[in-house]
């Protein structure tokens, strides 16, 4: 019954059967779906439909909930993230994390950008400055606070500390990047200018983000998956879901008849 | 209206009740001063007491009370801490985690003389280290270790979700992330704890009594296997077992007012370093 889409043999994270549990309650069920190279793929759908969840589990993010449980594959690049042996440690850095709500360290702008070098063990000062202002550039922040990078990042606006995160994330080096309604706390200004650094950071990373703003999904993505109550109802291009969606479920949720 | 004149009534007795607590405690410390600053002199700090304690200075028991603090400390604080780390990150939560926490809430309450007993028994005895500073240290750390876990845990706990999961999410290790962005953050906390547990240690009687303390010693101890002297057994020694209480009574005074100025004192400076870190790692 779920559409997966177009199948692109060349896929960078392909999830296979995908069920999850927190405790006794079943949050997904027999998610299949592949996400593109360089592509940015949004998950939409109403709250509570698993789309958060369905995120986390690309990066074993939920691990550390107590309780939880995960059924059938996750392979990036191939490889089952959840098989014996996986180093998650390795996982996280390769797959990069921003949050819905920013959470930058209590620490100097600079210390946030390098946390995750310097845990990695990069110890050369001058390189951990190089990597601190490429993120920065990457992330669209440098012009703005290279001449504050002492200051406490909670001194940042709420936009700002955004686009520190996404450049602690990318600090790390990852290929895939993961977006958990990375816009949906801040103010019109400070979302399209996240949206565009998506736009600019689809060249190089593989972004999957969730939003509940269908607006965003239509215009910052490629590929859009609609959730509902723990199921993949669809997927396909974005073009398409928008225009001419295959489910009746996706078009009412879409034309807003419901969510 | 009816409303209005109930919270009226209820906050004016929480007032009072306010007023006559911190009275009472005034009392207390006033009397102190009072009496116990008329025998406060440079001899009376810095000399060994002579005739029983009935002259000279309590300057043994003022560094053996620092000695024995310093080592429940020492002891106490990177156990209680670790405990606290295990307790709250690593610990798989169950029905067991749940009766360590009662046991230790329960401990919290035992009173000190069982704990002195306790050390009496395994310090003193059973290790062989005899009635000495060790002892009595090791024996004021396990009666302040609950109170230092309790409070390091809550610390813990306190830290947000979202800073564990930054960290992580950024490929840290477990031990990373609570080395690097979970302690630095509960430090205050743990402060609080350890403060609570430093003015318990400081002044106890029950537990030095039986493991460390002696009632008069020429020397300042030269090891740890050594007994040494302490405010809180002076001071007892001298309220109640002195064969002239009457004619000391200054000097127990005296005695009273350095013990509530140390404790004090450790504290404050306790507090500022808090301060310090609160500074350094708001959030």
């Amino acid at each position: 019954m779920v559409e997966t889409g177009e199948r692109t043999s060349d896929a960078k994270i392909v999830v296979e059967h995908l069920d999850f549990h927190y405790g006794s309650v079943q949050a997904l069920f027999d998610v299949c779906v592949e996400m593109a190279p360089r592509k940015v793929t949004a998950f939409i759908g109403p709250s509570g439909c698993g789309k958060s969840t369905f995120l986390r589990t690309l990066n074993r993010m939920n691990d550390i909930i107590p309780g939880t449980r995960v059924q059938g594959r996750v392979l990036i690049d191939g490889h089952d993230i959840y098989s014996n042996g996986t180093d998650v440690v390795a996982l996280r850095r390769s797959v990069g994390m921003v949050f819905q709500k920013s959470n930058p360290f209590p620490k100097s702008i600079f210390e946030n950008v390098v946390y995750g070098p310097r845990i990695h063990g990069e110890k050369n000062s001058a390189r951990l400055r190089e990597i601190a202002e490429q993120s920065l550039q990457r992330a669209g922040l440098w012009a703005e606070v290279k001449d504050r990078l002492d200051q406490n990042a909670l001194s940042l606006s709420g936009g700002q500390q955004q686009r520190l995160c996404i450049a602690r994330a990318l600090a790390v080096g990852p290929e895939i990047l993961l977006m958990d309604e990375p816009a949906s706390a801040l103010d019109p200004r400070s979302t399209a200018r996240i949206e565009d650094l998506i736009g600019e950071l689809r060249e190089d990373y593989t972004i999957v983000i969730v939003t509940h703003n269908m607006q965003q999904a239509a215009r910052v993505s490629d590929f859009t998956a609609f959730f509902y109550e723990g199921h993949l109802v669809e997927f396909g291009e974005t073009q398409q879901i928008f225009t001419m969606p295959k489910k009746k479920q996706t078009e009412d949720y879409i034309t807003g008849r419901f969510g | 209206m009816k409303q209005r004149s109930n919270g009226f009534l209820a906050i004016w007795a929480m007032r009072i009740i306010f007023y006559l607590l911190v009275s009472s405690v005034g009392i207390i410390v006033l009397d102190i001063l009072w009496k116990g600053l008329p025998s406060i002199s440079l001899s009376f700090l810095l000399d060994s007491p002579r005739r029983s304690g009935a002259e000279g200075g309590i300057f043994p028991a003022i560094v053996g009370t620092v000695y024995l603090v310093t080592g429940a400390i020492a002891a106490a604080l990177p156990l209680g801490i670790a405990s606290a780390v295990y307790l709250s990150e690593y610990a798989k939560q169950g029905l067991f985690t749940r009766w360590v926490r009662f046991a230790i809430i329960t401990l919290a309450g035992v009173p000190s003389v069982v704990f002195g007993l306790f050390g009496l028994g395994l310090f003193v005895i059973f290790l062989k280290f005899g009635a000495s500073v060790l002892a009595g240290s090791l024996t004021l750390a396990c009666m302040i270790l609950p109170t230092i876990i309790v409070a390091s845990e809550e610390a813990l706990q306190a830290v947000p979700r979202e800073l564990r999961e930054a960290s992580l999410a950024l490929g840290a290790t477990r031990w990373q992330t609570i080395w690097r962005s979970v302690l630095p953050y509960s430090v205050s906390g743990i402060m609080t704890g350890s403060i609570l547990g430093i003015g318990r240690a400081a002044g106890e009687t029950a537990p030095i009594l039986l493991t460390a303390a002696a009632f008069f010693l020429p020397n300042l101890p030269q090891s740890p296997f050594d007994q040494v002297m302490a405010l809180p057994y002076h001071l007892y020694i001298l309220a109640t077992q002195h064969p002239e209480a009457a004619k000391v009574r200054g000097m127990q005074y005296g005695t009273a007012l350095v013990l509530l100025v140390l404790v004090l004192g450790i504290n404050m400076a306790a507090i500022l370093l808090r301060g310090r870190f609160r500074k350094k790692y708001r959030w």
